[in-house]
């Protein structure tokens, strides 16, 4: 898994591609949002074009992500979620306990 | 595996690359079996989450034990068996992934994900180990015939 940040109008837009699997990808993001809240950059959108697999590790890890973000008083949404992301999300439930954006621009206003 | 054969195994160490690897057998397998896309994620899914909690939860990384891995074509059916030798599991300690007070746990989706993807899922322990059973219909030209001539 491979991500790089961007700043857009002081959102964190995090742009992930890859796997988000057990083992290097689980260990990638939690390690880029850590940084970023450590940074005091708290309000940050996972860009998960690219992104064409998680398993249930990658789950749990976005949600440590978003439970993380949330307990230091910051926020972080997803984006761009391909059908089998989206997919699993769903099944999971988990589709509606994230905020899920489908553009950024309206990802980056939604903090506004 | 080639598909005129009917079973394989493998027997693999207790690592990260053993999960990686059961995850790429049973895509190539059920690509060979004529599975959709939808359906070929699906299982190598299911047999990741399996390859996972034999690694992690059953053999915990033990470079002594091993996992062994089973690829058959029976009937209808393909069958996919994951064995660990580890302590074995109680599913009743499994709480629901789907509850509320389960929904932002960071762990505990393997099973119900393989139970999603699959259509059978059994788990039972064995004088080694957990032994993990994961079904899927095969739906390619030979079912269809089959289904057709009924």
């Amino acid at each position: 898994m491979k991500v790089s940040t961007r700043q857009v109008d002081g959102i964190t837009i995090v742009d992930c591609s890859g796997r988000i699997t057990l083992g290097e990808g689980s260990v990638t993001l939690r390690d880029t949002v850590r940084d970023l809240l450590a940074k005091g950059n708290k309000k940050i959108v996972l860009n998960l074009q690219d992104v064409n697999y998680i398993d249930s590790s990658g789950i749990g890890e976005l949600v440590s992500a978003f439970t993380t973000t949330k307990n230091q008083g910051g926020e972080l949404k997803l984006l761009n979620l391909t059908k089998k992301v989206n997919d699993l999300l769903q099944i999971t439930k988990l589709y509606t306990v994230f905020d899920v954006k489908d553009d950024e621009a309206s990802a980056v206003s939604s903090f506004k | 595996m080639a598909m005129t054969e009917q079973r394989v195994s493998y027997t693999l160490d207790s690592s990260l690359e053993t999960i990686d690897s059961a995850e790429e057998k049973a895509t190539r397998i059920a690509t060979e079996l004529g599975f959709g896309d939808d359906e070929i994620m699906q299982i190598s899914m299911a047999v990741r989450e399996g390859a996972v909690n034999a690694v992690l939860h059953g053999n915990a990384y033990a470079p002594d034990k091993k996992v062994t891995l089973a690829f058959e074509r029976a009937g209808g059916n393909l069958i996919i068996t994951i064995a660990d030798q580890g302590k074995g599991m109680d599913l009743s300690k499994i709480p629901n992934p789907l509850a509320p007070e389960n929904l932002l746990k960071t762990s505990g989706r393997g099973i119900f994900l393989m139970r999603s993807f699959m259509d059978v899922v059994e788990i039972r322990p064995t004088q080694t180990g957990t032994e993990l059973k994961l079904v899927k219909r095969v739906h390619g030209p030979t079912a269809d015939r089959k289904e057709a001539s009924q």
